[in-house]
C-alpha cells in the first residue's frame, strides 16, 4: 500500500483517534494516535499489511513522553511511525509485543532504562542493567540522571538467580561466559540441556553496555559521530553513515554527488570484508582449518586494502556530516576495485571447494533452522533473514545515497539453515563487488563535502549495514548539541531471534549456529 | 579433502618476517600523528580526546588517548604529520606491579587469555588476525588459551564496562603468578570516547595493574605483536610520549 492510501485508510478506520502527518517529499508517514488504539494499529500494520518493525524510540520531553514505533514496508511502501504521547509523570503504556513480537526487547529496554511500564508485557525486568549489579529505580536515560558520574550507591538483588525453564529428569543448566573461548566477545549463555540436546538457549547480553545513547547526549554532532563509528568497530562505516544521513536530513544538506558515490563504494567494501570475516568464522567453527586460513588471508588483504584506500583498516574517520573528510583519488579507487575483484575470484574458488566438502556441509545443512514465519515474528534482519526467505533490504526498499542509481540483486534462500546463511554471504559478497564496479564507473569529478552547520530538529537515518537493517534517530537541540541519540542496530534484532536457531540441537552444533548467525555483541550492547 | 591440502601448499608462505625484519607492506598500519615543533598554532579543542597538548611551539601527542579520528591530519591549516609504523607498545609511566616479571623460562612459550571488557569488536578482530597466516603468532611461541589457569598474559581490550569489571577481576585472580597484563587499544588505556562514565571505567588501569600499553584505535596486529614481545622482554618498548615528558623535554631544550 502506498503511503497516501495508507494514510487515508488510517484516517477512515480510526477516525478521531489517529492523525496522519504526511510529508509528500518523503516516502513515509507519521501517525499520531491515542494510546488505546496503539495495539490495534500496530497489529494491523504488522500482521495484516506485513510491515516490519524497525524499533521503538522513547523521548522524554519537557512535559510529556513521546514514543515512536517505527515500521517499514515493501518497496514504495515507505516508513510508518506511530507516535504516542503521554504527560509526565505518567509511566504506563500499552505493550504491543503480544502482536508484534519483534518489539519485545525494545519494550524491555525502555522499561529498564527509562523506568516505563508496558501493560501486558509478560517479562520485564533484568535486561540491560543486570539485577545482580544494579538496584531497581536507576533510570539512566532520564534527563535528571548524570551520565558522566559513576553510580557508587549500589544495592543489587543478592538473591538474583538465572531463570530456569526446563524441568525434567536429568535437566542441566550449562552456563557459558561471559569470559569463554579464546577470542569471543563477552556474552553469557545459559544452555538448558537434557543429555546431548540443547532444549533452551537463554543469552544474557549487555555485559558490554557502554551507555552510548546516554553519553552522546550533550555532545556536539562531530563528537557524537565518533561514538557512532566506534560502538561497533566491525561495521563502523555503516553506522557512521546512518548517523551522518540523519544529521544531513535534519540540516537539509544535500551531499555532493562524488561523496554519495564514494560513500557507497566504501560501504560495500565494508560489507564485503564483513562477509569474508563471517565466512571465515563459519569455516573455523567447523574446524576446517585450511579454508579458515584461506579466508583469513583474504580478510587481512581486505583490511589492508581498506587502509590503503581510506587511511584506516576499519574505515574510521572518513565520514563527516556533509560528505567525506578527504577525497579518494580515482587511481586509488581503481586499484582498490581491481584488488577487490581479484579477492572475489579467490573467494569464489573457496566457495566452490566448500560446496564439495561433504564433511563441512554435514555440519551446516539442516542445522540451526529458522522458518520464515518465526523470522518475521521475531523481526530478524539482514543476511540471516534473507536465508529464511525474507527479502527486505533497505538499499532497495528505502534507497538512500547513491543506491537509487545502482543495479544489484538481493540474494535470498528458503531453507533457513546454516548452509543457506553461508550461501547468502557468498552471494552478497558478489553483489558488493558488483556495486563497487558500478559506483566506480559512476564517479565524477567534484567536491566531496559541503558545510553542514547544525540545526535543531530530529530525523531518522538508516542504512543496510552488513548485518542488516540499521536505524538511528538523532535529535539536535537549539544549542546545536545532540539531545537524543537512539541506535536500533541489526544485531539487537537478530540476537532476539538467535534462540530460534540454537534450540533443539546438539551441543556440538552450538558454535556453528552461533557462527552462521553472525552476531556482534558490541553492536547489540551499545 | 586432499584438495584443501593441495590448496594450502600452493598458497605458499604469507607470513610476515617481523620481528626479524620490518614489515613494509602497505596497509598494515594506519600510523599515528607525530608531535614536535609546529609552525602555526593547532586549533584548541580540535582533538576530541585531548590527546594533543600544545605548549608554546611544541606539540605532544599522548598516544594512549589517540583514537585515529584524523582530525589533526585532515581539514586543518597546519595538519600534524602521520607517521607509519607499528612498534608502539610502551611501558606505563609508573610500574604498578614489580612482581609481574616473567622469567626467561617464559619468553618462548606464552599462553594468552584475551578478555573483552566492552571493546567495539575492532581490537578483538585485530587480536584475531594474529592467528591468521599473515601474522601467525604461534611461530613466536604465543598461544591463546580459553582458561585463565593456563594463562601467563592477560590481554585486555575495551574500556572496562561496569558489568565486566568483576569478570575481569576474577579472571586476573584465577591466573597463576607471575602474570602480566597487556592493555590493548585506546579504550583500554584511557577509556577513549566512552569513559569514564556511569557504566565505563577510564581504562584497565582503574581495575588492574597494567604492565604493557599498546596504543591505537584499534592497534594493528603488528602493534599487538610488538606489545606481546615487549611483555616477555624480547623487544624494546617505545618511548613514552605523554604531555608530562614532552614538557620536560621542552625545558631541557631551552
Amino acid at each position: 500500500m502506498k503511503p497516501i492510501e495508507l494514510s487515508e485508510q488510517i484516517t477512515q478506520r480510526w477516525k478521531g483517534r489517529a492523525r496522519v502527518l504526511r510529508d509528500a517529499k518523503h516516502p513515509w508517514c507519521d501517525v499520531e494516535c491515542f494510546p488505546d488504539i496503539l495495539r490495534e494499529l500496530a497489529r494491523w500494520l504488522f500482521a495484516e499489511l506485513s510491515y516490519r518493525f524497525a524499533g521503538l524510540i522513547v523521548e522524554e520531553g519537557e512535559n510529556e513522553w513521546e514514543l515512536r514505533y517505527g515500521f517499514y514496508g515493501r518497496r514504495d511502501e515507505g516508513f510508518v511511525q506511530l507516535l504516542v504521547r503521554r504527560p509526565l509523570p505518567e509511566r504506563t503504556f500499552p505493550s504491543i509485543s503480544e502482536h508484534v513480537h519483534a518489539a519485545d526487547w525494545h519494550e524491555r529496554e525502555a522499561e529498564d532504562l527509562f523506568g516505563l511500564s508496558f501493560e501486558g508485557h509478560p517479562r520485564l525486568g533484568d535486561f540491560i542493567l543486570h539485577d545482580d549489579a544494579w538496584q531497581e529505580g536507576v533510570e539512566p536515560m532520564r534527563h535528571k540522571f548524570d551520565g558522566n558520574k559513576p553510580v557508587t550507591q549500589r544495592a543489587p538483588k543478592a538473591d538474583w538467580r538465572p531463570r530456569r525453564i526446563v524441568e525434567a529428569p536429568g535437566a542441566f543448566a550449562m552456563p557459558i561466559g561471559p569470559v569463554f573461548g579464546a577470542l569471543t566477545e563477552s556474552v553469557h549463555f545459559q544452555l538448558e540441556t537434557v543429555g546431548e540436546d540443547v532444549i533452551r538457549t537463554i543469552p544474557r547480553l549487555f555485559y558490554k553496555y557502554r551507555g552510548i545513547e546516554k553519553i552522546a547526549e550533550g555532545r556536539s554532532v562531530e563528537d557524537a559521530l565518533l561514538l557512532a563509528e566506534r560502538f561497533c568497530g566491525t561495521s563502523a562505516f555503516a553506522h557512521g553513515f546512518a548517523f551522518c544521513q540523519a544529521v544531513e536530513s535534519i540540516c537539509g544538506v544535500e551531499v555532493p554527488a562524488r561523496a554519495r558515490t564514494l560513500r557507497v563504494f566504501v560501504a560495500e567494501l565494508e560489507r564485503y570484508r564483513h562477509h569474508v570475516t563471517a565466512i571465515e568464522g563459519i569455516c573455523e567453527s567447523t574446524a576446517l582449518a585450511v579454508a579458515a586460513s584461506q579466508t583469513a588471508i583474504l580478510q587481512e588483504e581486505l583490511l589492508r586494502l581498506s587502509c590503503v584506500l581510506t587511511g584506516h583498516r576499519y574505515l574510521f574517520g572518513l565520514l563527516v556530516p556533509g560528505g567525506l573528510t578527504r577525497d579518494l583519488q580515482d587511481g586509488v579507487c581503481r586499484e582498490t576495485l581491481a584488488t577487490a575483484q581479484n579477492i572475489l575470484r579467490r573467494l569464489q574458488q573457496i566457495d566452490k571447494m566448500l560446496r564439495f566438502s561433504s564433511s563441512f556441509l554435514d555440519r551446516l545443512e539442516e542445522v540451526g533452522i529458522v522458518g520464515a514465519d518465526e523470522a518475521r515474528n521475531h523481526g530478524l534482519v539482514g543476511p540471516v533473514a534473507r536465508a529464511s526467505g525474507l527479502v527486505r533490504d533497505l538499499r532497495k526498499i528505502l534507497p538512500y545515497s547513491a543506491y537509487t542509481e545502482l543495479a544489484f540483486d538481493v540474494p535470498t534462500e528458503r531453507e533457513g539453515d546454516g548452509y543457506a546463511r553461508l550461501r547468502i554471504l557468498f552471494a552478497e559478497a558478489v553483489q558488493s563487488v558488483r556495486i563497487m564496479e558500478q559506483a566506480f564507473a559512476a564517479l565524477r569529478e567534484g567536491p566531496v563535502s559541503v558545510p553542514c552547520p547544525p540545526k535543531s530538529g530530529a530525523a531518522l537515518g538508516w542504512v543496510e549495514a552488513a548485518r542488516g537493517a540499521a536505524f538511528q534517530w538523532v535529535r539536535i537541540g537549539d544549542d546545536g548539541l545532540v539531545g537524543r541519540y537512539r541506535i536500533m542496530p541489526p544485531s539487537f534484532a537478530n540476537w532476539h531471534g538467535f534462540h530460534l536457531a540454537a534450540e533443539n540441537f546438539a551441543f556440538q552444533d552450538f558454535p556453528i549456529i552461533l557462527a552462521t548467525f553472525d552476531l556482534s555483541v558490541a553492536e547489540n550492547d551499545r | 579433502m586432499s584438495q584443501w591440502v593441495r590448496k594450502g601448499i600452493r598458497t605458499g608462505i604469507k607470513t610476515t618476517r617481523y620481528p626479524a625484519a620490518a614489515e613494509t607492506a602497505p596497509g598494515v598500519s594506519p600510523g599515528l600523528p607525530v608531535g614536535g615543533t609546529l609552525a602555526a598554532s593547532f586549533p584548541a579543542g580540535r582533538c576530541p580526546t585531548d590527546a594533543i597538548r600544545q605548549t608554546s611551539d611544541m606539540v605532544a601527542v599522548d598516544y594512549r588517548r589517540c583514537i585515529h579520528c584524523f582530525r589533526c591530519g585532515r581539514g586543518v591549516p597546519t595538519p600534524l604529520e602521520w607517521k607509519p609504523g607499528y612498534e608502539w607498545a610502551a611501558l606505563p609511566e609508573q610500574r604498578q606491579n614489580p612482581q609481574s616479571q616473567l622469567g626467561d623460562a617464559f619468553a618462548h612459550s606464552i599462553n594468552i587469555i584475551v578478555v573483552d571488557v566492552g571493546d567495539c569488536g575492532a581490537c578483538l578482530h585485530e587480536v584475531k588476525q594474529l592467528n591468521n597466516p599473515y601474522y601467525n603468532m604461534h611461530r613466536l611461541g604465543f598461544f591463546l588459551t580459553p582458561t585463565p589457569r593456563l594463562a601467563d598474559i592477560l590481554l585486555v581490550v575495551g574500556p572496562v564496562t561496569d558489568h565486566m569489571r568483576l569478570p575481569l577481576q576474577k579472571t586476573y585472580d584465577a591466573m597463576p603468578t607471575p602474570k602480566r597484563v597487556v592493555a590493548v587499544g585506546a579504550c583500554a588505556l584511557s577509556g577513549s570516547v566512552f569513559g569514564p562514565s556511569f557504566v565505563c571505567c577510564g581504562g584497565v588501569k582503574d581495575v588492574l595493574p597494567v604492565d604493557v600499553e599498546v596504543p591505537g584505535n584499534p592497534p594493528p596486529p603488528l602493534a599487538i605483536l610488538h606489545g606481546l614481545l615487549v611483555a616477555v622482554g624480547r623487544k624494546q618498548p617505545a618511548p613514552i610520549i605523554s604531555p608530562a615528558t614532552a614538557a620536560s623535554q621542552e625545558v631541557t631544550t631551552q
